[in-house]
């Protein structure tokens, strides 16, 4: 009785093991004698969330078959999870830092990332405005609650770079020497990605953050004040497939789907900007 | 469940054959599990290089999240006990309508993902949450302050000390207090001198398991009370910025955390519940 039991026990437990196995190789075990199934693993920044989706649907509907799972993230902490192994195909980042920390990890041939895509920052304020933002300088007043990204996420790295340029005069564009330090004074939160910035402003719990343009595309309701071209930093999306991908010919392909002039007709609509031309 | 035979009992901790529960077999399966619990935490130890810990305790965002986590989960715990052990005498002695609603509503944050509880705690308390415009109107702006992590940690920790404390007052025997009270004690002697000490243990011991629940808080704290150095980021929002930045951070704080819940478990289970 017992030792039946047990073995019931067992080969469920082993049947599940290798179906999880299985599964997470991105090989549909009963499949239908149709295509070969495949799930692709995209590693892509959280500022790519809408866009990427677009892509991977698009993607899904050209290639019969194919599965994209994508995995979102602050892009500093996908760099971190591949240092430490994790197994994906494609990886997309904001800003070159991280993909080069993928590179020096050994995930990434050096000679094959590409830049796909352009970013550049927007400070935002809450719907209708309560705190009548109306300049850029208004960041600086005393008392506004601000909330930026953490500097460990691109977006935040390149929030730092922003007020480093506009305090660097005193004279327009620049907003004054002091004009960094009181608005980092007026800083509430280090959120731990730009989406969680945004989060933040849409509920009216901050007066103002700092996002990507692209971010405020799909948060069509915010106040935006535009930070002057000679101010703003320029965001690189950088995408390469992982050089122990098992499926290398289908990362291949997605990334240069994503480089086509379809991949980047999706993007833009999502407020990315084309790539630098090179 | 029946208990079990004398007999039998017997002849479990002897593991003699016969009993369905001896030999090694139960050793092999329960192998897998305690590996996965044991395994990480000495991986944790052992990747972790004591000089460099040292030196990184000396680093402002080191210190600086553990005085914040230390004073906050303190707060919490004492403002748990001042509300909680009314809440537990009331639970505990008396029956009303909606006892059981409140039982559940008090067992619930265990259950509930700590994030679930951030979000929760940001649209009753955020600026534009129910609470939002009265307390403005106060003057008071709860997340993204330290009032707000400790309400985070409250949240998800209060339960354990609500429900520790109910099983201690229900043991305490209801003709000793009886007795005291035909003697002429006062309520207050008799919570005093009688209830409370007979109680002790579950009071502390619930008071102990929820510091440590609190000072580990992280889900509800980064999504309620934000991430500002010195402000709002208690050591496990560190260890999380930390792991992207500078693993010697999160290294360090992890070990440390991972020695103060050791010692908690130890404290409550061999010290005070002995």
């Amino acid at each position: 009785m017992l030792r039946s039991v047990l073995t019931a026990l067992l080969s469920s437990l082993l049947l599940g093991l290798a179906a999880g196995t299985i599964g997470g190789c991105g090989v549909d075990a009963g499949s239908t004698p149709a295509p070969r199934s495949v799930t692709l693993t995209v590693f892509a920044a959280a500022s790519l969330a809408e866009a990427f989706e677009a892509v991977a649907e698009a993607y899904e509907a050209a290639h019969p078959g194919v599965t994209v799972q994508l995995h979102l993230a602050g892009s500093q902490q996908l760099a971190q999870q591949l240092r430490l192994g994790a197994p994906a195909d494609v990886l997309a980042t904001a800003g070159l830092p991280p993909m080069q920390a993928a590179v020096e990890a050994g995930r990434v041939d050096p000679g094959a990332p590409r830049a796909c895509a352009r970013n550049r920052l927007v400070a935002v304020a809450p719907a209708g405005n309560p705190v009548r933002l109306d300049r850029l300088a208004d960041l600086a007043r005393p008392g506004l609650r601000l909330v930026l990204a953490d500097a460990v996420v691109p977006a935040g790295a390149y929030t730092q770079a922003f007020l480093e340029k506009a305090s660097a005069h005193s004279v327009p564009p620049g907003l004054g020497v002091d004009f960094g330090d009181r608005v980092r004074a007026n800083v509430v939160s280090y959120e731990q990605n730009v989406r969680a910035v945004l989060t933040k402003v849409r509920l009216g719990e901050a007066d103002a953050g700092i996002v990507y343009a692209s971010d405020v595309v799909a948060a069509p309701d915010l106040v935006r004040l535009t930070i002057p071209e000679a101010l703003n930093v320029e965001a690189v999306y950088a995408i390469a497939p992982l050089a122990d991908s098992p499926r290398p010919a289908e990362a291949q392909a997605f990334v240069a789907f994503v480089c086509s002039p379809e991949g980047r007709r999706l993007l833009a609509r999502h407020g990315l900007l084309p790539p630098p031309a090179s | 469940m029946a208990k079990p035979s004398p007999q039998l009992r017997r002849r479990r901790r002897a593991g003699l054959p016969g009993d369905p529960f001896g030999g090694p077999r139960w050793w092999v399966l329960s192998g897998p599990l305690l590996v996965v619990l044991a395994l990480p935490l000495a991986a944790l130890l052992l990747r972790t290089d004591p000089g460099a810990a040292l030196e990184s305790l000396r680093r402002p965002v080191v210190y600086q999240a553990i005085t914040l986590s230390l004073w906050t989960s303190l707060a919490a715990t004492g403002a748990t006990v001042l509300f909680g052990l009314p809440l537990a005498f009331l639970m505990a002695r008396r029956r009303f309508p909606l006892h059981r609603a409140v039982d559940t509503l008090i067992e619930l944050p265990v259950v509930l993902p700590p994030a679930v509880a951030g979000v929760a705690l940001l649209m009753a308390f955020g600026r534009r949450g129910l609470l939002g415009e009265p307390l403005a109107a106060l003057g008071v702006q709860l997340p993204f302050t330290p009032v707000a992590v400790i309400l985070a940690q409250m949240f998800v920790a209060a339960p354990l000390f609500i429900r520790s404390a109910m099983v201690g007052l229900a043991g305490v025997p209801a003709e000793l207090e009886e007795a005291a009270r035909i003697d002429g004690a006062s309520t207050g002697q008799v919570l005093r001198h009688v209830t409370l000490p007979l109680a002790r243990n579950g009071l502390i011991g619930g008071a102990v398991m929820t510091w440590a629940r609190a000072l580990g808080e992280f889900g509800a704290t980064i999504i309620f009370a934000g991430n500002l150095p010195g402000r709002t980021q208690t050591m496990p929002l560190a260890i999380y910025l930390g792991f992207e930045l500078d693993l010697q951070v999160a290294l360090t704080l992890s070990v440390l955390l991972m020695g103060a819940s050791f010692l908690t478990l130890i404290l409550v289970k061999y010290v005070l519940l002995r």
